[in-house]
């Protein structure tokens, strides 16, 4: 039976006609430019995403092999030890140890010709690291046999001469001098006088006249904004009656007064240097340093003029008088030395001890198996890795079954009510509470305890195990299992729901109780997805900084701790640190440091998927 | 009479939150038979052989009332601990659903929870009984220590008539066992049920008219959560009573 009887006419036939027509294919074609569209966006978002991460990981990698090698001086060092010394080497008692770098500087001094005692030697000192006299003397008091006897001895360099070595600083360059040069002994103690043939040094002075000219010009536009504020300061003296305001508008525009004549006259000098082809040219601090290599010693230029230069011998040099071509050379270090933190005497012993083969290099194990230190060169992870240690297993300890019990129990014994409901709201909504927010809360309940209307609740929790338990693990694991449980919680319900109903039916039809259902066949299940999500958030923990700083795992703390009640420090609040502190040394150690936290991420992360696969069931 | 009865219910009324979807059912089962229940899809037959164990007890928002004596005992009883009564109840499933875990774990779990065997060797005793039983022994035995998911459809269903059986129940219910298998399958549980009459009460639910002439003695037909008409197989597949029973086994309707 057919309706077409009862039904007005409609022929479906005609519409699938439509299907063919021109109406179609241009449906077709939008449909298909669409497509294409979105898979375009696609691909430039997964793009966007790939050159953010290589470039991410390209930093850490460069910056962190920046401070794969550490530099050491090498010396020999004559160990002959004053009496003090050698009372306290010897004396049986492990905890003193003797400092013996007056004998590393005494080794130096002979081998640079500089002086190694007083204030003069400052910069001789500063080539080394604070407490290698202590690591000679551990070494002598280990082998008492070394006293009297020369000793080989590898000394750290200071983390600036670290960096220049590395290059921070810029290198010595050539300046692109030609001729023979003539040096003779100048007006005074240690200046010379050299005359070259003419523009020996052109290049480079011409590009400190430029910098001058800059500079003046520079000058120019702030004696300009003086002079503004001096004229505006003029007319409101000019418009003002009562005499207190006068007089002190009259000391303001006499201030401004003064200051612009001053740099007008620092612009003029500096213009002056700089288009003045006859006048002397000064080299000041804060100009590249200019240096000329002669006769086995070092002149540090101080006038430039085309034909004439005048320097500072820094390492006396064998014999003054003519040097032709090829047996001197004019050498530039860019960066002034003002800017730089090793003064041009320090730069040049350097590059006598690197051509004398003196500087060694070793590769850099103190980074990760030293703990922190404030001076840069000695630093290390190790401390804040042992802390990070201690607190990811006080963590993991509350955390795993807290965390594993709850979800248990509200998936499996909880009454679905409202209760259980606003619970589950509740913990969801607690996996988004900033970490901060748990530092505070850790702060609060576990270290300074909780009043109200001034009656004390309770002191801080954690006080029964520790007096101050601040900057402890165990404080930081508590607080990071606050921080994690939710997470734990969810991922583990999540996995305790994922347990076919029909493991569960079996067991209670063979009469398993509810308990024996959740531990002999649900939890086993469900193991792999716990364990996923807890190592996942353990991960997190890991990396979390903010709690930690509230409750003071922040600070510089120099050994490593020996269990989760000493103080200690994190991975994370250790970059935090390292990355505030101005030694450039150590950029290159926060990089080493973020590295090896991201490399036990990886691992953790990369455990948390095998884990995934290896017990990944089908039902 | 009630002496005779393996389990009697009287007025068993079920409650899904405001669903009504069991109404004044009495029904008896006996000792050593066969008892199948059919009818139309969401006719309520599986509800209520989850009520003769309390599997209903796990769901939130099932209600039962009236009553359900076994061997004379109310089993809705305060007193009455639903794990024991499961342990003297047994039940298979509609879904094979062994324990992702070795075949010999599968038997043995019922009687080491209930603590069935004194030792070890008794223990392998009981499993290797329940398998035969199952007749799943000879393809079985030499892989006791293999997963039991990793056996066929039939199989599986067969591991969970064992494990079922190795518990030792006085009644055993069967929630249409043979809708996941094959012919041949069904072929193989269907001799089983027959066997296991001698052992045990069974109770079988099941959408095949088949399989019911085959394997019951008695049959109860349940429509609307109403049980409709009760009683020896013979005669409801040849001479209903009903009108509605004997369109549903015609396959009129349903």
């Amino acid at each position: 039976m057919t309706d077409t009887t009862s039904e007005p006419a409609f022929d479906m036939a005609k519409l699938s006609a439509k299907h063919t027509s021109q109406e179609a294919e241009a449906r077709t074609k939008r449909r298909h430019w669409a497509e294409f569209r979105l898979k375009a966006y696609g691909i430039l978002a997964i793009l966007f995403a790939a050159v953010a991460l290589v470039i991410l990981v390209y930093t850490i990698v460069a910056k962190t092999l920046t401070v794969t090698n550490e530099f050491y001086l090498s010396l020999d060092v004559p160990i002959q030890l004053t009496e003090r010394q050698s009372a306290t080497l010897t004396d049986d008692n492990p905890n003193t140890n003797a400092n013996l770098e007056n004998l590393i500087f005494q080794a130096m001094g002979v081998q640079l010709e500089a002086p190694h005692r007083g204030r003069s030697a400052r910069p001789l000192k500063g080539l080394i690291s604070t407490y290698e006299g202590f690591s000679l003397g551990e070494i002598v008091g280990a082998n008492l046999d070394l006293i009297g006897g020369n000793y080989h001895f590898e000394a750290l360099l200071d983390d600036n001469l670290q960096l220049y070595m590395k290059g921070d600083f810029g290198r010595l360059s050539d300046a692109g001098t030609a001729g023979p040069i003539t040096i003779s002994a100048g007006d005074s103690g240690d200046q010379v006088v050299i005359s070259a043939a003419s523009n020996a040094f052109g290049a480079s002075r011409i590009a400190m006249r430029e910098d001058r000219a800059a500079e003046g010009r520079a000058l120019r536009r702030s004696a300009r904004d003086q002079e503004r504020a001096f004229n505006e300061t003029q007319e409101a003296l000019d418009d003002a009656t009562d005499p207190a305001e006068r007089n002190r508008l009259q000391k303001l525009l006499d201030g401004f007064g003064q200051q612009r004549d001053q740099i007008f006259a620092r612009a003029d000098a500096a213009l002056t240097e700089a288009t003045d082809q006859r006048n002397n040219f000064t080299l000041r601090t804060d100009d590249p340093s200019v240096f000329i290599r002669a006769n086995g010693g070092w002149i540090k230029i101080t006038e430039m003029e085309p034909e004439r230069l005048v320097g500072t011998v820094m390492n006396p040099l064998s014999q003054f008088g003519e040097v032709p071509e090829g047996k001197w050379s004019g050498l530039l270090m860019t960066s002034p030395e003002a800017e730089r933190k090793i003064s041009d005497r320090q730069l040049l012993w350097m590059e006598d001890l690197k051509r004398e083969d003196r500087i060694v290099t070793h590769f850099n194990q103190r980074v990760l198996f030293s703990s922190d230190s404030a001076q840069a060169e000695l630093a290390g992870i190790w401390g804040a890795l042992i802390g990070s240690f201690w607190t990811m297993m006080v963590t993991f300890a509350i955390v795993f079954p807290i965390g594993v019990m709850a979800s248990i129990y509200l998936e499996e014994f909880a009454p679905k009510n409202r209760l259980t409901d606003f619970i589950e709201v509740n913990i969801n909504n607690l996996a988004a509470v900033p970490s901060i927010v748990f530092g505070l809360l850790g702060l609060t309940i576990l270290l300074s305890g909780v009043k109200l209307f001034g009656i004390e609740l309770f002191d801080g929790l954690l006080k029964v195990f520790a007096e101050d338990p601040r900057s402890t693990p165990l404080a930081g694991g508590v607080v990071l299992a606050l921080m994690s449980l939710p997470t734990i919680i969810i991922a583990s319900r999540a996995s305790i729901k994922a347990v076919p109903p029909s493991i569960r039916d079996a067991a209670l039809g063979l009469g398993a109780s509810k308990l024996q259902t959740s531990t002999h066949h649900v939890l086993p299940l469900a193991m792999p997805g716990i364990l996923t999500g807890s190592i996942i958030a353990m991960a997190q923990a890991l990396g979390e900084t903010a709690p930690l700083i509230i409750i003071g795992m922040n600070s510089f703390i120099q050994d490593p701790p020996g269990g989760p009640l000493d103080k200690a420090n994190v991975l994370p609040s250790l970059i935090y640190l390292w990355n505030n502190n101005s030694e450039r040394l150590f950029d290159g150690k926060t990089a080493v440091a973020i590295s090896v936290l991201l490399i036990f991420l990886i691992l953790m992360n990369a455990l948390a998927v095998v884990l995934r696969k290896r017990f990944e069931r089908r039902w | 009479m009630a002496a005779d009865f393996k389990i009697t219910a009287s007025k068993v009324n079920v409650h899904y939150g405001e669903a009504h979807a069991i109404k004044d059912v009495d029904v008896n089962i006996e000792s050593n038979a066969v008892t199948a229940f059919i009818g139309p899809s969401g006719c309520g037959k599986s509800t209520f052989l989850r009520c003769l164990n309390r599997m209903n007890d796990t769901i939130d928002i099932c209600r039962v009332s009236g009553e359900i004596l076994l061997d004379g005992l109310d089993i809705y009883q305060k007193k009455v601990d639903p794990v024991n009564l499961r342990a003297r109840v047994g039940m298979v499933f509609q879904k094979p659903n062994p324990f992702p875990k070795s075949i010999y774990d599968n038997v043995a779990y019922g009687p080491r929870i209930h603590g069935l065997a004194k030792d070890k060797a008794e223990l392998d005793q009981i499993v290797e009984q329940s398998l035969r039983r199952a007749a799943l022994w000879n393809e079985a035995k030499d892989r006791l220590d293999q997963p039991g998911t990793g056996l066929s459809g039939g199989q599986q269903q067969r591991l969970c008539i064992a494990r079922a059986v190795a518990t030792a129940p006085e009644v055993l219910l069967m929630d249409e066992p043979c809708s996941a298998l094959d012919p041949i399958a069904t072929a193989q549980v269907e001799e089983l049920i027959d066997e296991l009459r001698a052992s045990y009460s069974v109770v079988i639910v099941t959408h095949s008219m088949q399989q019911a002439a085959r394997v019951s003695q008695k049959t109860a037909f349940f429509h609307l959560g109403h049980l409709l008409e009760f009683g020896e197989t013979s005669k409801i597949f040849t001479n209903p009573d009903h009108e509605k029973t004997q369109q549903y086994i015609t396959g009129r309707f349903g």
